[in-house]
C-alpha cells in the first residue's frame, strides 16, 4: 500500500513543526491540532495515518522540544524522509520511536500530494516505478527504534 | 592518535583511553539540567512509562524553570505545579525566577571537561567554561535522569582558529552570527565546533558563552573554547575548582579547519528567517527597516557586557515613540549588577521596559510576543518564521548595540 506524501522545504525547523505558545499545554494529544500551523494550519485536520512527511536538508533544526516528533507521531505520520536531519530532532525521533530516513535522492522525485511506499526492513522508498535506497541506521539505533523508543528498550532491559 | 578537546571529554565519561569519531559509548553524565519548556512531560513519562520508575542522582539534577516565568496562563501554572512539586518530592534543586537556564548553570554548576545533558538546545553553552554541554529531549533526559547514563555517538570536530581582537564596537555576537552565515544553518550537523587560538583567549567568559550558545544554530552538538586562565578564575570566582582542563592534542584530527582574523569582523545583522540569512548592517542600515520591537537579552546576549552596550546607546537619549524595547537581564545576579552600575536606571530613563529574567520574546511565548506583520530586532537566539509571535512577523538578529541603537531610531541602525 503506498501512503500520501507531505513535502516540505530545506531547513524545516521545529518551531514550524510545533510553535513555542503551544509547548506548555497539557499533553501531546492537545498539541498535535497545531502541527505545521505556521506552514499549513489545516496540516493535522487533513492528514492521515500512514501518511510520509517527506522533506529537504537539516529537517527539524533549532529547539530540542521532543514536542516536534511526537505531534507527527501522534498524528500518524509513518516516517518522517528527508535528505538530512538536525541532530536533537534525530535522536529524539529514534528515542521515541518514530521513523527518521536519509534519503538524499528521493526529494526531487516526489511532489506534494502524491503517493510513496516505505519499505523500512529493506530500506527503500518506491514512488511510481521508480525505487530509491535509504542510508542505514547504526545497529544501535536501530535497536532502540525497533524497540519502541527509548523507554521501551529500557523497559525491556529492566524487566 | 592524538584527541580533540570533546574527543577528551567523552573518553572520561565513558571510562576509556580513546574514543574515535563514529564511536558509540555509553557515558556517565557529570550533570543534566531540565526547564519549563519540557519538564512537565518528563514528569508524565517518569508517572506513566518507566517500569521502575527511579532516580540514580538527585545531585547531578538541576531543574530551572524560565520559559514562561511567571507563569502566564492557567495550564502554565499547572505545568509548573507539576514540575514544583516533582522537585520537591524528589529533592531536585530547583530554581524559580533566578534567570535563565544556562546562566544559572553557568554561575553555579558548569566545570571544565564536564559532560551534561541539557533539555534544551543551546546547552552548548556551556563549552565557555571548557565543558561538552549538549541538548536532548524529555526522552533522552528521563533515561538520564533513570540511569545516570545514555549514549553518545562520538561527532567530529571542526576547528576554529580565531587570531587578533575584535575592533571597537564589534561584539563575540557579530563573530558567531558570521561564522554561521559562512558554513551554514547545518554547517556543524553533528559536529563538534572547537574554538582556540589568542583570539579565543582574548574572548571574555561572558563573550565565548555568546559563542558557544549559538553553534547549535549551525547545527553543532557542542561547541567548545579551548578552556585558560579566565576559566579557572571564573570557576573560583564562582565557589568552584577547575580540574579537568582538556586540550586538543598536536595530532587531533579535524574535519575541517578554519582560520577567523577577528579584526575583520564587522556588526552583523541577520535577516528573517534563518539564522544563516547573514547580512553586514552597514548594507542593512541603508533600507532604513521599520521596528515595532527591539529586545535586549536572552540566554544568548542578555549578560552584563550586553546591557552595558545597550545603556551606553541610550543613555540620554529616547526610546521612539512607535518602538516597545524589552531588556531582559539573563539572570538574578546580572540584575542586580547592571542595577548597581546605574545601568538599568539608564535603559529605563531612556523608555525601555526592563522586565524580570526569562526567555521573554526569544521564545515567543513569554511575553512582549509581536503581532502580524511586525517586526522585532533582537539580540536572541532565533529569527525563524512566527518564532517571537505572529506568522507574519518578522525576526531580525543583531548585537545589543545594534538593538539598542535602532529602539531609538525606530528602524535599524546603529546610529542613535
Amino acid at each position: 500500500m503506498s501512503n500520501q506524501v507531505w513535502k516540505f522545504h530545506n531547513d524545516v525547523d521545529t518551531d514550524q513543526i510545533i510553535a513555542s505558545q503551544y509547548l506548555l499545554l497539557p499533553d501531546i494529544e492537545a498539541m498535535k491540532q497545531y502541527t505545521f500551523e505556521s506552514l499549513d494550519p489545516s496540516f493535522a485536520g487533513k492528514v492521515h495515518a500512514g501518511d510520509l512527511v517527506v522533506a529537504g536538508e537539516n529537517f527539524g533544526c533549532g529547539s530540542s522540544r521532543e514536542q516536534a516528533p511526537s505531534v507527527l507521531k501522534a498524528l500518524g505520520i509513518q516516517a518522517v524522509i528527508a535528505k538530512s536531519f538536525a541532530r536533537i530532532f534525530y535522536r529524539n525521533a529514534i528515542n521515541i520511536g518514530l521513523p527518521v530516513i536519509v534519503c538524499k535522492d528521493l526529494y526531487d522525485h516526489v511532489e506534494d500530494g502524491s503517493h510513496a511506499k516505505l519499505d523500512l526492513s529493506a530500506g527503500t522508498v518506491t514512488v511510481g516505478d521508480k525505487t530509491f535506497s535509504c542510508t542505514k541506521l547504526p545497529e544501535y539505533m536501530q535497536n532502540i527504534l525497533s524497540a519502541g523508543g527509548l523507554i521501551a528498550s529500557l523497559n525491556k532491559e529492566e524487566a | 592518535m592524538g584527541m580533540t578537546i570533546g574527543e577528551k571529554i567523552i573518553a572520561r565519561a565513558a571510562g576509556v583511553s580513546e574514543v574515535k569519531p563514529n564511536d558509540i559509548h555509553t557515558v556517565t553524565l557529570d550533570r543534566m539540567m531540565s526547564n519549563d519548556g519540557t519538564t512537565h512531560l518528563t514528569v508524565d513519562m517518569y508517572h506513566n512509562q518507566l517500569k521502575h520508575p527511579k532516580i540514580a542522582d538527585k545531585d547531578k539534577l538541576v531543574f530551572i524553570m524560565d520559559h514562561n516565568v511567571p507563569a502566564e496562563n492557567p495550564k502554565t501554572a499547572e505545568a509548573h505545579k507539576k514540575m514544583r512539586n516533582f522537585a520537591k518530592e524528589h529533592d531536585i534543586a530547583l530554581y524559580e525566577g533566578q534567570g535563565i537556564c544556562h546562566q544559572i548553570m553557568m554561575e553555579d554548576y558548569v566545570c571544565p571537561g564536564e559532560l551534561i545533558f541539557g533539555a534544551d538546545s543551546h546547552t552548548t553553552t556551556y563549552g565557555a567554561l571548557g565543558a561538552f554541554g549538549t541538548g536532548v529531549g524529555c526522552t533522552d533526559f528521563l533515561y538520564a535522569m533513570t540511569t545516570g547514563t545514555s549514549w553518545v555517538m562520538v561527532p567530529e570536530t571542526i576547528r576554529f582558529n580565531l587570531h587578533g581582537s575584535l575592533p571597537e564596537g564589534v561584539y563575540a555576537r557579530d563573530l558567531i552570527l558570521t561564522i554561521i552565515g559562512d558554513i551554514g544553518a547545518n554547517g556543524a550537523n553533528y559536529k563538534i565546533m572547537e574554538f582556540a587560538g589568542d583570539g579565543a583567549h582574548s574572548l571574555s567568559i561572558d563573550e565565548r558563552i555568546v559563542l558557544c550558545n549559538l553553534t547549535v544554530e549551525a547545527g553543532a552538538k557542542a561547541g567548545i573554547v579551548e578552556p585558560d586562565e579566565k576559566v579557572v578564575e571564573y570557576c573560583k570566582a564562582h565557589g568552584r575548582e577547575a580540574v579537568h582542563m582538556f586540550k586538543s592534542d598536536d595530532d587531533a584530527a579535524f574535519c575541517a579547519v578554519y582560520d577567523y582574523d577577528l579584526s575583520k569582523i564587522e556588526p552583523v545583522v541577520v535577516r528573517p528567517d534563518f539564522v544563516d540569512n547573514f547580512a553586514l548592517l552597514k548594507d542593512v542600515k541603508q533600507e532604513k527597516i521599520a521596528i515595532d520591537e527591539a529586545f535586549v537579552g536572552s540566554c544568548n546576549n542578555g549578560r552584563l557586557e550586553d546591557l552595558r552596550a545597550a545603556a551606553d546607546v541610550v543613555r540620554g537619549k529616547k526610546i521612539h515613540p512607535g518602538v516597545r524595547f524589552l531588556v531582559v537581564p539573563a539572570s538574578k545576579a546580572v540584575y542586580l549588577a547592571a542595577l548597581e552600575e546605574g545601568i538599568i536606571t539608564t535603559l529605563m530613563e531612556a523608555g525601555a521596559m526592563v522586565m524580570n529574567s526569562n526567555c521573554s520574546v526569544c521564545w515567543g511565548s513569554c511575553q512582549g510576543v509581536i503581532g502580524e506583520n511586525e517586526v522585532l530586532i533582537s539580540t536572541g537566539t532565533r529569527n525563524f518564521k512566527g518564532r517571537s509571535g505572529h506568522r507574519t512577523s518578522k525576526v531580525y538578529l543583531s548585537n545589543a548595540a545594534v538593538a539598542a541603537a535602532s529602539a531609538v531610531a525606530g528602524y535599524i541602525t546603529d546610529e542613535a
